[in-house]
């Protein structure tokens, strides 16, 4: 079966890529509070933890977006869910950073 | 409005433009209610293979835009999660004690719940495609909407308060 002309795989694969990007900032901007705001070894660990989430979420995306260049692309796996925990876990990150911090 | 899905069936049936039946004035009807327990619902988040058993596959091509629209809530999830780790960061201290704390955290919870909503309506989509359901209704664009619309409005009456006084 040809390419179907929607470009369909293409435009997903654009959209794991703007997710990405959107990860990215969220992920520096959360090491910028911990960094800035909390400090310390417990600052230093939330960035460490929040650099983790930010690589976990490039190593689902890439992996997504090489799934994209098959013909028929099917089988997500537990790509959604995990998307979805790391933004919750930059919630909490973000949650505990912003009532531990010093004003 | 319903879309017959078969199994290896190559192209999008295209809907008819004439079938109304679940558009009602105000809103799209709710759909066939889900008897399914939370429990289970939160399983198949996780466990696609549970998701894959019922039905039959439909079109990859209606699977994909089910993902894109994940990923677009997924988006707005990051949004407001940015918002509120730059409200925490970069506002300057409010009039009101702790008012720029409560942004952030307003913020970021709103981001969480988004994100785990978008799982929820990405796995009950997929499984109305397997069924033939009706897509599933919801009132979540609205609410969110309403709670940015309110908190906009907040903020605005705190500006003007510091502006006057």
């Amino acid at each position: 079966m040809a390419r179907d002309a929607g470009l369909q795989p293409e435009r997903t694969r654009l959209a794991w890529r703007r997710t990405a990007l959107a990860v990215t900032v969220v992920a520096l901007l959360a090491i910028r509070l911990a960094v800035t705001r909390v400090g310390g070894p417990t600052g230093w660990a939330v960035a460490a933890a929040a650099m983790l989430g930010w690589i976990g979420a490039l190593w689902v995306t890439q992996r997504r977006v090489a799934a994209m260049s098959a013909l028929r692309p099917i089988a997500i796996g537990r790509a959604l869910p995990l998307t979805a925990l790391t933004i919750i876990g930059y919630a909490a990150v973000g949650a505990f950073l912003v009532l531990t911090g010093r004003g | 409005m319903r879309i017959k899905l078969g199994v290896g069936s190559h192209a999008p049936t295209p809907a008819q433009p004439s079938d109304k039946r679940d558009w009602v004035p105000g809103g799209w009807r709710p759909g066939r209610r889900d008897n399914r327990s939370a429990f289970a619902a939160i399983r198949q988040w996780f466990d696609p293979e549970e998701l894959r058993r019922d039905g039959n596959t439909p079109d990859y091509r209606f699977s994909l835009a089910n993902e894109r629209t994940f990923l677009a809530w997924i988006r707005t999830g990051l949004a407001l999660v940015a918002g509120g780790l730059a409200a925490a960061q970069f506002l300057s201290p409010l009039p009101i004690r702790h008012l720029r704390e409560a942004i952030a955290i307003a913020l970021l919870l709103l981001g969480g719940a988004v994100a785990i909503r978008a799982v929820d309506h990405w796995a009950r989509a997929e499984r109305a495609m397997r069924l033939g359901r009706d897509l599933p209704a919801s009132r979540f664009p609205a609410v969110l909407a309403m709670t940015v619309g309110l908190g906009a409005l907040v903020l605005i009456a705190a500006v003007l308060i510091q502006a006057l006084s």
